[in-house]
């Protein structure tokens, strides 16, 4: 398997407050890779450098290097360039207070779609990737806040799929929601993993046992364990990871 | 014991100060109505909204306001079309652009521009607007400066502090998710808050616009300084023109009779159109929340 980031001597500051360890990890293109581990590990915020969105956090500062398909993503890559290639999902389901059509088309639009014909085309294939088209099909023209919490958590996810990403980063995508919405959201990103990379951090250990291929296991700020999911649940190599997945802590 | 008496004393109290405000607005509405109502009803209401001479020295009188009503109307038009984009434009700044030590400095300043007296706001308008036009659009008709547009840019930027204030406000309370949505998807900063952020202030910044046509239409002393205040049909933009408010406060000091009746009548349609502004307000706010 090849791997789509490589994230190499990783530290992050806030400020004084050392978030990142030493991170070195490998994630696996065309596969779903998990972060677990207690509320404040660092597994968000590890996230979040993924697609520079910790630019925005006044005082962050971080040192290594996350190499994107080998090519440094802190380094000169543009930054909007590589959040359109790094898309991402939020914990809480952010649509935009627009039309369902309008949440979907903001994405090409922004890079330059003008065309009605092919923006009706792209959102309408969004929409089914994100298998969420035969429910709002008929309500394209309708503010999307009226979509129930799953509704608007899978159209974020179309929205997303909407400027072609390679790599889609979800943190705690199912945490806002009922377990019907997230076993429909499971399902979704079981099938998205055939075309895209899919980076996941979820507080639900039998999530990540039920969907991904590979899980890291955070603590303190630092990677404890890395491996394949099977593995790191059913024989974790490291005491740490061992009490946290046996509900000792966390 | 004795603290539930002081309680139901201070509820007491405080029911009164919140009924004093009330009545106050009452008792102005019905001195109004019973001043203006029966000047309407003699005039007529047709020819006293709609006439289009008033000459209240003349035998006989003419009372139509319709020229001060469309000179409140253009006035206040103007002052939303120069007022309106650099408000909403300079709140896109103050919210989202502006740097922390800049801020420091602009944001006082759009506060210190409500504080202004109208008064110094109109004799800015007398001795810099006033003659520029005067120089400047002589050949496209002014006369002596005084004009539609003088008053329209001088009500511009009084409007500019609620303008400013209300839609930052709005600006600043969208949630930072959108912003971040949109970032997420490659969009710049710059994109990000024009096409996320602003059209989810919406709300909000329309019930700023509309605070300001309610202060551009009660405005008074500072339009007197710059409008011209003939009482004739509006005639261009470099014209000068009578609005309700000037209407008044230019006669009442010597009118009497059916005159006066008229100028308090000025008032009641100067009052309806503010309380028709508040209604819009008070539905966009309903909907912002």
């Amino acid at each position: 398997m090849k791997d789509k980031f490589q994230i190499e001597g990783l530290d992050l500051f806030y400020g004084d407050f050392q978030a990142l360890k030493n991170v070195e990890l490998s994630l696996g293109e065309r596969a779903i890779t998990a972060f677990i581990g207690p509320s404040g590990c660092g597994k968000s915020t590890l996230l979040k450098s993924l697609n520079r969105m910790n630019d925005l956090v006044e005082g962050c500062r971080i040192t290594g290097r996350v190499l994107l398909d080998g090519e440094d993503v802190y380094g000169d890559m543009d930054v909007n360039l590589l959040r359109r290639r790094v898309g991402m999902v939020f914990q809480k389901p952010n649509p935009f207070p627009m039309s369902v059509y309008d949440n979907i088309a903001y994405g090409p639009r922004t890079h330059g779609v003008r065309s009605r014909a092919r923006l009706d085309g792209i959102v309408e294939k969004s929409l089914r990737d994100a298998a969420i088209w035969e429910e709002v099909k008929d309500r394209l023209k309708k503010p999307a806040l009226g979509l129930s919490g799953g509704q608007q958590q899978r159209l974020c996810i179309a929205r997303a799929l909407a400027v072609e990403p390679e790599v889609l980063l979800m943190d705690e995508p199912t945490s806002a929601l009922d377990p019907i919405s997230t076993s429909k959201i499971e399902d979704l990103v079981l099938e998205l993993k055939k075309n895209y990379t899919i980076i996941i951090v979820t507080h639900n250990m039998q999530q990540a046992t039920r969907i991904s291929d590979e899980t890291a296991f955070f603590l303190l700020g630092e990677v404890v364990e890395f491996g394949a999911t099977e593995d790191l649940f059913s024989m974790p190599k490291d005491k740490r990871t061992e009490d946290y997945i046996t509900g000792r802590f966390g | 014991m004795s603290g539930k008496i002081k309680e139901k004393g201070m509820e007491i109290l405080f029911l009164a100060c919140a009924l004093a405000s009330i009545a106050a607005v009452a008792v102005i509405c019905l001195f109004l109505f019973m001043g203006g109502i029966p000047a309407i009803g003699e005039i007529g209401a047709g020819e006293f909204l709609l006439g289009r001479k008033w000459a209240p020295q003349d035998v006989p009188a003419s009372f139509g306001i319709f020229p001060m009503i469309l000179g409140s109307v253009y006035v206040t038009g103007g002052a939303i079309l120069l007022g309106v984009p650099v408000g909403i434009l300079a709140a896109v700044f103050l919210a989202r652009f502006c740097p922390r030590p800049a801020y420091r400095v602009l944001g006082p300043a759009v506060q210190l521009m409500a504080g202004i007296p109208s008064i110094v706001y109109g004799f800015f308008g007398m001795v810099v607007i006033v003659p520029f036009i005067r120089e400047h659009f002589r050949r496209l008709g002014a006369v002596n400066g005084s004009s539609i547009l003088a008053a329209s840019i001088l009500l511009g930027i009084m409007i500019l502090p609620t303008v400013i204030g209300v839609s930052e406000s709005a600006l600043r309370a969208v949630p930072q998710s959108y912003y971040e949505g949109a970032l997420a998807l490659g969009a710049t900063h710059e994109r990000a808050v024009f096409f996320a952020v602003l059209p989810a202030a919406k709300s909000g910044i329309l019930a700023g616009v509309v605070l300001g046509v309610g202060r551009a239409i009660g405005e008074t002393m500072a339009v007197i300084m710059v409008a011209g205040n003939q009482p004739r049909m509006p005639a261009g933009l470099f014209k000068g023109v009578r609005t309700l408010t000037a209407n008044i406060v230019m006669e009442m000091g010597y009118a009497s009779g059916l005159h006066r009746e008229a100028l308090i009548a000025t008032g009641v349609v100067l009052f309806v159109f503010i309380l028709l502004i508040n209604l819009c307000f008070s539905l966009l706010k309903r909907r912002m929340d």
